[in-house]
């Protein structure tokens, strides 16, 4: 035990040697979660104080473009540009000006679309009404008009991200089905006699409500900051991989890891203490997350972190997500000859692992074959049981798969370390 | 059961590297007695920081055996490593830590604790003429500085042999006198030493017995007077390592 207590105070000096070095373990993954969490939360919660600037060329001038300018303007999301210096757009200058990258979307709306959607409709109307008998007999028939399909164009920027151009079609889609829809509405009350006194009830029949799970009585709502925080925290925790990589790649080239070895102690001993400080790192970094997602995202403007989930079982999850990222970095560092080899792959695979693990993309969204391999990655056992915690109030019962895995990974890491040390020894 | 004099007993201990062409160490059989200082000497590559690595346990040999005071690595390693002391060619010791940490760190590995292992650290520092720098960083000690406490590091827990890979290569007179003198106080109170160096003054001062090693051989081996002795026009031991090495450079 006082070896063990000797290695860990040793560690703790040679990172109070190096204040810079922890300031930066410390620091940057407090400021990667404030920008990520801003940036997504933009997207999360629309407020209006970020619109996106998009070119409408408005060709038809009727009804329709005016509610297309109504429900763009009413979802706070885009801002409407119709001229460019002063000059009314048309549709080769809002090609030009999106294809060249100074806007991310231009709409046109073709000429007579109001009318001929009109007409289209009164058409249907008519011949629906005839053939139930209650056409208008007095009216003359005149020969039907042949209208063509209007087509809204749009023009993506082609460095728009797809999620981007689906929202937005999508968004468009439905916009032009309410407005169809209730020209249709119109064009029966209008056949049927009832013109300023609507026979139909236009609203929506079929509505949605969103319902939330509750922790302490509490609805726990989705938001950036709780999917972030867990997110990001995780991907923090697992960067401890660079700093204890290179730590036993110095002690490697340096000499004291050959001094070690000649000394009457165990590598669980060396092992250990690595693990106990770079551990107690990770859990200082957690709780410094949390804090900031508590009291310092309101201060930003951001929803604030709740935590009423049950916080041992936080600490739990983090302290497991904890070994198995320590357990990585111990065998990136055993493996790796020299900085410049633990260094740069400690980063790499990190973020590989988050990408796989559904940091950045969740894992239901990703290809079947991804979903599989997206199961290998600690970052995902992690993040489940972060989420399990967070956002679905679970208990030790329903994290325990999650976190066995998480030991389990570092068992192997630590095993595979230690086996590749022996058969090193013996070259 | 081994002679009771004898402290480390080899028995044609042999390594070849994987990949490797030939023997690093070819089948060699010597042993050294209690209260020695035993010097390997030979050129670059002759085969003694493998040699001394097998016996430290950093290397597994490829065939023989070998024992230190009558245990194994493969027996009891713990027991083994308590007896013996390493210092390693390479300053083998934290940069940014002070002598003093550095010290604590690796006597404690040694299961020293508490007033003992401070007062082992003061004496070896006293003694070695650093007590003034003893809680400066080790990035900031010169080269001799640095020779000193990876010495100390090496002794803190009186280990009954004490293996010497190159000690005083590289630091200037003042501080290899002051390492030779303290090696010689260390043997006096009983440590045996395993020795290798380039310095063939140095070890014909020093070593009660020496082997000279070339080419993961030992060519010749016994006491530096009788190894003079035996060459024809060897006055000194650097003579009878060059009639036995050969003059020819070994870098190419």
């Amino acid at each position: 035990m006082h070896k063990l207590w000797q290695s860990i105070r040793k560690e703790l000096l040679l990172l109070r040697r190096d204040i810079g070095g922890v300031i930066i373990l410390f620091a940057m993954p407090l400021v990667l979660i404030i920008a990520v969490t801003l940036i997504q939360n933009a997207a999360y919660q629309r407020s209006g104080d970020v619109r996106i600037p998009i070119l409408i060329v408005d060709n038809d001038k009727g009804n329709v473009s005016k509610s297309v300018f109504d429900n763009m303007n009413q979802s706070h999301a885009f801002e409407l540009i119709t001229k460019k210096e002063g000059v009314d757009l048309t549709e080769d200058s809002a090609k030009d000006a999106v294809f060249s990258g100074q806007y991310q979307l231009a709409i046109i709306l073709p000429q007579n679309l109001s009318a001929d959607l009109q007409a289209k409709i009164d058409q249907n109307v008519d011949k629906m009404l005839t053939s139930f008998g209650m056409g208008d007999s007095t009216k003359i028939k005149t020969p039907e008009r042949e209208i063509g399909q209007k087509t809204v164009k749009l023009y993506f920027d082609p460095a728009v991200q797809m999620s981007f151009k689906t929202a937005v079609m999508n968004n468009i889609d439905k916009m032009i089905s309410q407005i169809e829809s209730k020209s249709i509405y119109d064009a029966f009350n209008e056949q049927l006699g009832a013109a300023g006194q609507p026979s139909f009830e236009q609203k929506s029949f079929i509505a949605f409500k969103e319902i939330n799970p509750t922790v302490n009585n509490k609805e726990v709502k989705p938001n950036a900051v709780q999917h972030n925080v867990p997110a990001w925290t995780l991907f923090a925790m697992f960067f401890i991989v660079i700093p204890l990589s290179i730590n036993m790649v110095k002690e490697k080239s340096q000499g004291t890891f050959i001094r070690l070895r000649t000394n009457p102690v165990s590598s669980a001993v060396v092992i250990g203490g690595k693990t106990v400080t770079y551990l107690i790192i990770c859990i200082i970094q957690f709780y410094m997350m949390l804090a900031v997602g508590i009291w310092v995202f309101p201060l930003l403007d951001l929803p604030a972190l709740n935590v009423d989930a049950n916080f041992f079982m936080l600490t739990l999850v983090a302290v497991f997500s904890g070994l198995a990222a320590t357990g990585y970095g111990i065998l990136v560092g055993t493996i790796a000859k020299t900085q410049e080899q633990s260094a740069p792959f400690g980063a790499t695979s990190v973020i590989i692992l988050a990408a796989i693990g559904g940091v950045w993309v969740p894992v239901f969204a990703m290809p079947k074959f991804m979903q599989i391999v997206a199961m290998c990655s600690p970052m995902n056992w992690g993040l489940d049981a972060f989420y399990d915690v967070f956002l679905r109030n679970a208990g030790i019962r329903e994290v325990l798969p999650e976190i066995s895995l998480l030991f389990l990974f570092f068992a192997a890491t630590i095993t595979i370390a230690l086996l590749y040390d022996k058969k090193k020894r013996s070259v | 059961m081994p002679d009771l004099n004898k402290i480390i007993d080899i028995h044609e201990l042999a390594k070849k590297y994987k990949g490797a062409d030939h023997y690093s160490v070819n089948p060699i059989t010597f042993s050294v007695l209690e209260g020695e200082v035993f010097g390997l000497l030979g050129p670059n590559g002759a085969g003694k920081t493998t040699l001394i690595s097998m016996l430290c346990g950093l290397l597994d040999p490829t065939s023989g055996s070998f024992e230190i005071d009558g245990k194994t690595y493969g027996g009891n390693a713990s027991e083994l490593k308590k007896i013996i002391g390493v210092v390693p060619q390479e300053y083998a010791l934290y940069p940014t830590l002070s002598a003093t940490e550095n010290l604590n760190y690796f006597g404690s590995m040694y299961g020293l604790k508490g007033k003992d292992l401070k007062k082992k650290i003061a004496d070896s520092i006293e003694i070695l003429g650093l007590t003034k720098f003893a809680s400066k960083r080790i990035d900031t000690y010169s080269g001799g500085m640095k020779r000193r406490i990876n010495l100390i590091a090496g002794i803190l827990h009186n280990p009954k042999v004490l293996f010497l890979d190159e000690p005083t290569v590289g630091v200037d007179v003042h501080s290899k006198n002051v390492i030779i003198e303290y090696l010689k106080e260390i043997n006096q109170q009983g440590t045996t030493i395993v020795y290798t160096s380039h310095h063939m003054a140095e070890a014909e001062d020093f070593c009660s017995h020496i082997a000279i090693v070339d080419r993961g051989r030992i060519f010749a081996e016994g006491k530096p007077n009788d190894l003079i002795d035996a060459t024809p026009e060897a006055r000194n031991l650097e003579d009878v390592f060059l009639s036995l090495t050969g003059k020819a450079l070994r870098d190419a």
